[in-house]
């Protein structure tokens, strides 16, 4: 014990900093540029394309695998004589109508479901029976009910947003903290104000996740019906462009059209939700 | 046998028509998905202005129960509670909660949204006042630079004082808080305690705050309601008004967390003490 006692203080003056080395020491132009994301994703990129290019030169068969070097002079033809824009608008216009009345639907769904226990029972037993089907499955229905054209597509891309919408929508309201829900009905809150300024907002991150995975399901789905009768009475989409393609064995356009395809996908999904998300979520700190 | 609980119903104290909150004879029931719990047995007190009125007692008393009732969440099996007279039959703003961590800022809103908030749910005021109000709370609370910030941002005892400007703002009756430092560790606990009392001697609100520790009752209330558990029932209720920060080291301290804990853990012999003398 006495041991314990007896042993000495310490104390320990700082030595300069200066002398071991810069505290902080800016990166050089090099480092901070191999370090960026966007360049990383950028050099994956070009690597990929020059795989692309090498490989397609190599197998010199432009009807099985045209070079990448065909498919963008193809893509840039094809945008600059409007064919390819034509197409894209005429799809884009098919999906917004789709995606905008299937979330109408989930919303009077989800509403009607948060309002009574019965009403979460029917939805939960409906998103269970149909979330599995897939889309395309409806399809021949949806010839019998609506006729060869956009309405057949409207409803099967209804089909694939309503059900993913709705279920993430629920389950985000159920997630609701108790807190916040008891705080807004201390001051009052019933109805449709309360599911509008608490539920909704509280439940944002999954409703967005929702609206990720819809969007993702009707423009699969969307494509995919175009490839099986795309032309409509005025002209058919992207997936009838790649259709029409294919049978003239012009294997570059099949491309260009599956670029823009990806493209299209990549520029929703990274520019307008990733807005979205710095808006909402991230700027609220419910993600990350 | 229930004879003798009719003749033990509690009598309502003579002040109670002068009281801002009065409870008489609440019992409290709620149900488990297996039970039929009984919360709280005939509960009656009575809280004035300007009360730090603390609801004390171990786990399973009720006294969370109590408090959601007050807030109009749940109705009592029998007994009342009434506001100034009016008769609490569901949430309003005339009682804000204010609940664990603080939890009922609204994420989406930026400090200055989360306290106009309530007053644009409820209407009470019109808009331009709504904000000038929003703006005089904020600053009340020393936050007028964190205006614009979102909660997540902002440390635990910001968060509580905005949680309490939140409420403050609507110039409610009284102030609900339900274990509002639970949560948290020792030494933002009581620089929060501390945080809270300095808010009160500011802006003398009457709040009503639910602790399962001795040593906050004490400290923050002026009066504590000593339940015990299962179901919860009246123990007592005492006068702390003179005991806070200042009076850790003195023996009034000292002698009555000592009578709280007795009157808590005590129990079992007493009532057993009791028995026996009623049976011989």
């Amino acid at each position: 014990m006495s041991n314990l006692l007896a042993r000495p203080e310490i104390e320990i003056e700082l030595t300069e900093a200066g002398t071991i080395g810069d505290v902080e020491r800016p990166l050089s132009l090099i480092e901070r540029i191999v370090t960026n994301e966007t360049f990383q994703r950028f050099a994956i990129l070009v690597t990929l394309l020059v795989i692309w290019e090498v490989y397609a030169r190599w197998l010199n068969n432009s009807l099985l695998f045209p070079t990448f070097t065909e498919t963008i002079t193809t893509f840039w033809h094809d945008i600059r004589n409007g064919t390819l824009v034509n197409r894209t608008i005429t799809s884009l216009r098919t999906l917004a109508i789709g995606y905008t009345l299937g979330l109408l639907i989930a919303g009077v769904f989800t509403t009607f479901a948060v309002a009574s226990g019965i009403g979460t029972r029917i939805l939960s037993t409906l998103t269970a029976m149909f979330n599995p089907l897939p889309a395309i499955a409806l399809l021949p229905l949806a010839l019998i009910w609506f006729g060869l054209g956009t309405p057949s597509i409207v409803f099967v891309i209804i089909h694939s947003v309503l059900w993913a919408v709705a279920l993430n929508t629920l389950s985000g309201f159920r997630s609701v903290p108790e807190t916040l829900r008891m705080g807004g009905r201390n001051v009052g809150l019933k109805g449709a104000r309360y599911v509008g300024l608490i539920l909704i907002p509280a439940a944002f991150p999954s409703i967005l996740a929702g609206l990720k995975i819809g969007w993702a399901f009707a423009w699969r789905t969307l494509v995919a019906a175009e490839l099986v009768f795309g032309v409509s009475a005025r002209s058919g989409g992207i997936g009838w462009y790649i259709f029409e393609a294919r049978n003239e064995l012009d294997t570059a356009t099949v491309f260009a059209g599956l670029l823009t395809v990806i493209l299209i996908g990549l520029l929703v999904e990274s520019v307008i939700f990733r807005a979205i998300e710095a808006r909402t979520v991230n700027l609220w700190g419910m993600q990350q | 046998m229930n004879a003798t609980v009719r003749a033990t119903a509690p009598q309502t104290p003579p002040s109670a028509a002068s009281a801002l909150l009065d409870v008489s004879g609440v019992t409290l029931q709620y149900k488990t998905p297996r039970h039929l719990v009984t919360a709280t047995y005939r509960v009656s007190f009575n809280v004035h202005q300007g009360d730090r009125y603390v609801i004390l007692g171990p786990s399973g008393c009720g006294k969370s129960t109590m408090l959601k009732a007050v807030g109009g969440f749940m109705s009592p099996v029998e007994g009342s509670i009434s506001i100034r007279g009016r008769k609490v039959d569901g949430p309003g703003p005339d009682r804000m909660m204010v609940f664990q961590e603080f939890e009922q800022l609204m994420p989406w809103k930026t400090v200055f949204g989360n306290v106009l908030f309530p007053m644009k749910a409820t209407k009470k005021f019109p808009r331009g006042e709504a904000e000038a109000r929003a703006n005089s709370v904020i600053e009340k609370v020393g936050l007028s630079k964190f205006k614009d910030i979102y909660p997540h941002m902002l440390s635990g005892g910001m968060k509580m004082r905005v949680a309490i400007a939140r409420a403050m703002a609507l110039e409610p009756d009284i102030l609900l808080m339900d274990e509002p430092f639970a949560a948290l560790d020792a030494l933002t606990r009581r620089s929060m305690q501390q945080e809270l009392l300095s808010l009160w001697d500011q802006l003398r609100f009457t709040v009503m705050f639910v602790t399962h520790s001795i040593e906050e009752a004490v400290l923050v209330g002026s009066r504590v309601l000593v339940l015990s558990p299962h179901p919860g029932r009246v123990r007592a209720e005492l006068d702390a008004s003179q005991l806070d920060y200042d009076a850790v080291d003195k023996p009034e301290f000292g002698a009555m967390t000592k009578r709280i804990h007795d009157l808590l853990f005590a129990e079992p012999q007493a009532a057993a003490a009791k028995k026996a003398s009623v049976s011989t």
